[in-house]
């Protein structure tokens, strides 16, 4: 039977009530008395100097109130990267400035040179286009192997070259590597490319920032996926302000998918400009303003290649990757080809031998940093490409292929750097060919030929390192901040309880999922539970959403403060019972003594708590509170595999998902429900990659890909019906939920299956296709069966 | 978005007055030219409406026997009401975009703006229809003149579109990905005195008639008629969605599929 409600049971969600009809709070739906619109005038050139900025025609139109250029902030901070990558030679990446208005040059189509604020939005905009820029066109650098050339031309002056760093992980000695290589049976060797991509969260980034001149309070309301680290970032490193001065809210936000991580320049310039203007200053982009300034997504070109042995076991993998960093380091830009990316470069094989090198590469388009999956979709592609390469030229079955190979023992280290708490790939494949029927596929291709279309079946496994992340180990990898997280629960006099987390949900179901939770460990119903998040002045310092780490990471904070209160409450229940506290048990929401037949309510030691009439105060202080800090002692490792078919129709080459299956093992599940939707929207983001979406530059550097007139997401009629199943549990051994993380799974396992489909679609055609690159667009398809 | 001053005029020649002003834009449906306002790329002083003059809108059929459509017709209106005298167009303009733009956007602005990648041209073009504006009557021959190029003159109207129902027609649309316009798009029908074929989303220079393909159908109308036809390659349309030798593919299967599906 279903649980109905804790842990394991799936409540609808009840943040959708409010966000179905209408009455969510979103960041654009705050409005500030008196506030000003701020319009920002963007580079429509890709590199050039600016010689000269004239806003004097500006700031004499009507309803101007001020104009600002890089000028104004020549004595304030610049946008700070939050991880600092040590390169092969044990130097510091290079790290240019990154101001909030261009200063002296700038360097992407959509830089922002200067900004207007006015008492109307439009007001703001007219009085931009009349300001005067002369700007001295420079070559753009836009192709990642022209800018590592020998007399390319440079994007910050001050750097020695367009290179940010040249990074090695796993065995560092070449020769080894070589000698692997060369020992080897069989050696597979693919180029690709992870083509760029544009997150488009529904909801565009808003900012709007206020000053009590009475008291000198700040208040940022942001679209933000982790108040507090914007507030950290902002005000230690941009605009040099007191952090108890500043409030950070970020309300509820449409979608973040990664790309609201990041701390940005319009953010500071809101905060900074309500002082400066005296008055509230309200941002909001439009969709084309976020092609252009949202942090991009992916866009990694790596050859990949993978040595087997006679028997077909892996002896040893080298991938070499170019990274875009874009014209900027973005928060966490220098840390997604790395640490998130080459970690998992063992994927769920045991490879002996691996070496990872990536070049990360600034070049004047937008910053690239974080998307769904962030590095850990760029691993899994290229692993299991050029395994699935493999089986197809060796001639073995690729599932096959991939068991022989898995990594079976448990802990296991890889080669690097991480350790594997648990898993069971072959469990987990088991369950995949069950729900893929894979054994009906054979029937289904001759239907589909019969229909004049060519049918293809594409698998892949996939993990990825999740739960972000253990400070100590991050720490000395670079990052620079502690990635914990924190929960208070406040217990009510009533009973009813608030729990203030630093998670935040835009989209993931905490204020529905984390509630089960605490409802579970006491004993209570989940209607008395409600989340609190998004607000620097009511939750404690925690590190926000992303990297599947809520549940994992601030889930197991809000175990930790429950267990406290659970201890004082039943001090608290001993001493009304005149019982000693180890006998007190504590069941569906009721104390009782261990052999008796006394007992109280849940209801009854929370309103002794706060009426300490007959409470024992020379023991214990009244009140019932606790805040609890979690970090993790290891990342989680979440797993799966996934099968996807296709049909491809030769004549057009368009692709057509006809079934989709995943089988993903996270651990322990809370609310199955919502894991499902994780995981739906996940996979709908990985088919986006593989079939509809990629972010386009000219050679100049101008967008292409600036609209949805050309930058395709997927729709609702690309994707099939799914078919998931999350049976296959080895709970995570280090958390005390056992849980791994969901949220990212979809869009790191989905997009090789799909590609690997597609080439064996093609394959049984008889075209002799090793490799498509993304997006797998109809005339892309038709002209590697045509090229 | 800039300033504008908005009229909406009651008849076809209270509009066209409207127009002779300076500045001023004829607004059908708004579902091009309102985004390239609001993205200030267009910044008419006047915009005259034309969604409020009743003898534009409508379906009918003629005596003559042609089907009439009223200029100012918006895609769903064509959609539920020409099916039972062409249901090829019926079908052409249920699947124009989604259904917000189904119901804004209107015969005579697609038609006007004659965007290289929209559906209406080809119906227009594939059924040798006769474009009515409130001065004269243009031969869809000579009313497509190139991308974004039209044989209309300043503040002329589209108040109709008189369409001879054929025999048998399809239209066959294969749609660019991002943007569900027409990546190439076929229109075949089959009258009495031979086959008109109209493309599409292909050309370089908008909508076009492949006439070799006409010639070969008019003779056997069957996909095997046409088979080892095809347009050249140059002049057809290279983006990112397609390169023109893609494109040119897609003519020749998709003029096939058109001619398989017609009924």
């Amino acid at each position: 039977m279903p649980k109905d409600s804790g842990i394991g049971a799936s409540p609808k969600r009840r943040e959708d009530v409010r966000f179905l009809t209408g009455a969510g709070n979103y960041t654009d739906d705050i409005n500030v008395n008196g506030q000003a619109y701020v319009h920002f005038l963007r580079s429509d050139v890709a590199h050039a100097a600016i010689r000269g900025i004239d806003t004097s025609a500006a700031e004499t139109m009507p309803g101007v109130v001020r104009v600002f250029t890089g000028a104004d902030f020549e004595g304030v901070g610049g946008m700070p990267c939050g991880w600092q990558v040590t390169d092969r030679h044990g130097n510091p990446m290079q790290e240019p400035p990154h101001p909030i208005l261009a200063q002296g040059k700038v360097r992407h189509v959509g830089d922002p040179i200067a900004a207007v604020v006015a008492d109307t939005y439009e007001q703001a905009r007219d009085a931009a286009e009349a300001i005067d820029v002369d700007l001295e066109d420079l070559p753009a650098v836009v192709d990642m192997k022209s800018a590592l050339a020998e007399g390319a031309p440079k994007l910050h002056d001050d750097l020695t070259s367009n290179l940010c760093y040249d990074w090695v992980l796993g065995e560092t000695d070449d020769a080894l590597v070589d000698k692997a290589f060369a020992e080897a049976d069989h050696v597979t060797t693919l180029e690709l490319t992870n083509q760029r991509l544009v997150a488009n969260p529904m909801e565009p980034r808003v900012a709007v920032g206020t000053y009590e001149r009475g008291t000198e309070d700040y208040t940022l309301y942001t679209t933000s996926q982790n108040p507090h680290v914007i507030r950290l970032l902002m005000c230690a490193f941009v605009l040099g302000l007191p952090e108890h001065k500043v409030r950070v809210v970020a309300p509820d936000v449409g979608g973040g998918f990664g790309t609201k991580i990041f701390h940005y320049a319009e953010e500071a310039f809101c905060t900074f400009a309500a002082k400066a203007c005296n008055r509230p200053v309200k941002w909001t982009s439009s969709r084309t303003e976020a092609f252009m300034s949202d942090a991009h997504g992916r866009d990694h070109v790596t050859k990949i290649e993978l040595a087997m042995d006679k028997d077909n076991n892996f002896t040893a993998l080298r991938t070499n990757t170019l990274a875009n960093m874009g014209a900027y380091l973005s928060t966490f830009s220098s840390s997604v080809p790395t640490w998130l990316h080459g970690t998992l470069m063992a994927g769920n094989y045991k490879t002996p031998c691996i070496q990872v090198n990536v070049k990360a590469v600034f070049t004047s388009t937008v910053p690239v940093d974080a998307y769904r999956g962030a590095g850990r979709p760029e691993a899994t592609f290229q692993i299991e490409r050029v395994i699935d390469m493999a089986a197809r030229e060796r001639g073995v079955d690729p599932i096959a292929l991939r068991r022989q190979n898995f990594i079976t023992e448990f802990p296991y280290d890889t080669p690097v750097a991480l350790t594997y708490d648990t898993g069971d790939y072959n469990g987990t494949m088991d369950k995949l060919e069950a729900a893929a029927d894979i054994a009906g596929f054979a029937a289904r291709r001759a239907e589909s030929e019969k229909h004049g279309k060519l049918r293809g079946l594409g698998i892949n496994s996939y993990i990825e390192a999740c739960g972000i992340a253990p400070s100590n180990i991050v720490g000395m990898l670079g990052a620079r901040a502690g990635l914990y997280d924190a929960a208070t629960v406040r217990v009510n006099a009533t009973g009813s309880i608030s729990v203030m987390v630093g998670a935040h949900s835009h989209g993931q179901g905490h204020e529905t999922a984390f509630p089960q939770v605490v409802a579970e460990m006491i004993g209570i119903d989940e209607s008395q539970i409600e989340i609190v998040h998004g607000d620097t002045s009511k939750i404690p310092f925690g590190m926000g959403t992303y990297g599947s780490r809520s549940l994992a990471v601030c889930g197991s904070a809000m175990v930790r403060a429950t267990e406290k209160v659970i201890n004082k409450a039943k001090k608290i229940a001993a001493h009304l019972m005149e019982a000693s506290d180890a006998d007190i048990e504590l069941k569906d929401g009721v104390f009782s003594v261990a052999g008796t037949d006394k007992s109280v309510a849940w209801g009854d030691v929370t309103l002794t708590a706060y009426v300490p009439h007959n409470f024992p105060l020379e023991e214990i202080e009244p009140g019932l509170e606790e805040t609890a800090f979690y970090d993790p002692a290891n990342f989680t490792y979440p797993a799966g595999a996934y099968a996807c078919e296709v049909e491809v129709d030769p004549e057009t080459g368009k692709v057509t998902i006809e079934r989709f299956s995943a089988a993903d093992d996270f651990g322990n599940i809370v609310n199955p429900m919502i894991v499902d939707g994780q995981v739906h929207g996940g996979i709908g983001q990985g088919i986006g990659q593989a079939l509809l979406e990629g972010c386009v530059y000219d050679e100049n550097g101008q967008l292409l890909s600036g609209s949805y007139m050309d930058y395709a997401m997927p729709r609702a009629d690309d994707v099939p019906f799914y078919t998931v199943d999350h049976s296959s549990q080895t709970p995570c051994t280090h958390n005390p939920l056992g849980v791994k993380g969901c949220g990212e799974a979809g869009a790191i396992g989905s997009p090789p299956s799909v590609v690997n489909a597609v080439i064996d679609a093609l394959q049984s055609g008889g075209n002799e296709v090793a490799h498509i690159d993304m997006p797998l667009s109809p005339a892309r398809v038709w002209q590697a069966m045509n090229g | 978005m800039y300033n504008f001053e908005f009229e909406q005029p009651g008849t076809i020649a209270e509009a066209a007055a409207a127009l002779g002003s300076e500045d001023a834009l004829a607004l059908g449906g708004g579902q091009t030219l309102i985004p390239a306002m609001k993205q200030r790329l267009n910044a008419p002083g006047t915009l005259v409406s034309l969604s409020g003059i009743a003898e534009m809108k409508g379906v009918c059929l003629r005596d003559d026997g042609a089907l009439s459509v009223g200029g100012g017709t918006i895609h769903a209106t064509v959609a539920a009401q020409a099916g039972a005298h062409y249901p090829a167009l019926a079908a052409l303009a249920s699947h124009i975009g989604d259904p917000a733009v189904r119901n804004r956007g209107t015969i005579g602005g697609s038609l006007a703006n004659n965007d290289p990648a929209a559906c209406y041209p080809s119906a227009v073009l594939g059924s040798g229809a006769t474009v009515v504006t409130n001065t004269r009557e243009i031969a869809a021959d000579e009313f497509f003149q190139g991308m974004f190029t039209t044989a209309l003159g300043e503040g002329e109207i589209i108040v109709e579109v008189r369409f001879p129902i054929p025999e048998k027609a399809h239209y066959e649309k294969f749609v660019q990905p991002a943007s569900r316009f027409a990546l190439t798009g076929v229109f075949v029908a089959k009258y009495a005195d031979g086959v008109r074929v109209a493309v599409t989303g292909a050309s370089e220079e908008g909508v076009f008639r492949w006439s070799e393909a006409e010639a070969a159908l008019s003779g056997e109308f069957s996909a095997a008629a046409i088979e080892g036809l095809s347009v050249p390659a140059d002049g057809m349309i290279g983006d990112l969605h397609g390169t023109p030798a893609y494109r040119a593919s897609l003519v020749s299967t998709l003029t096939k599929r058109a001619v398989a599906a017609a009924h």
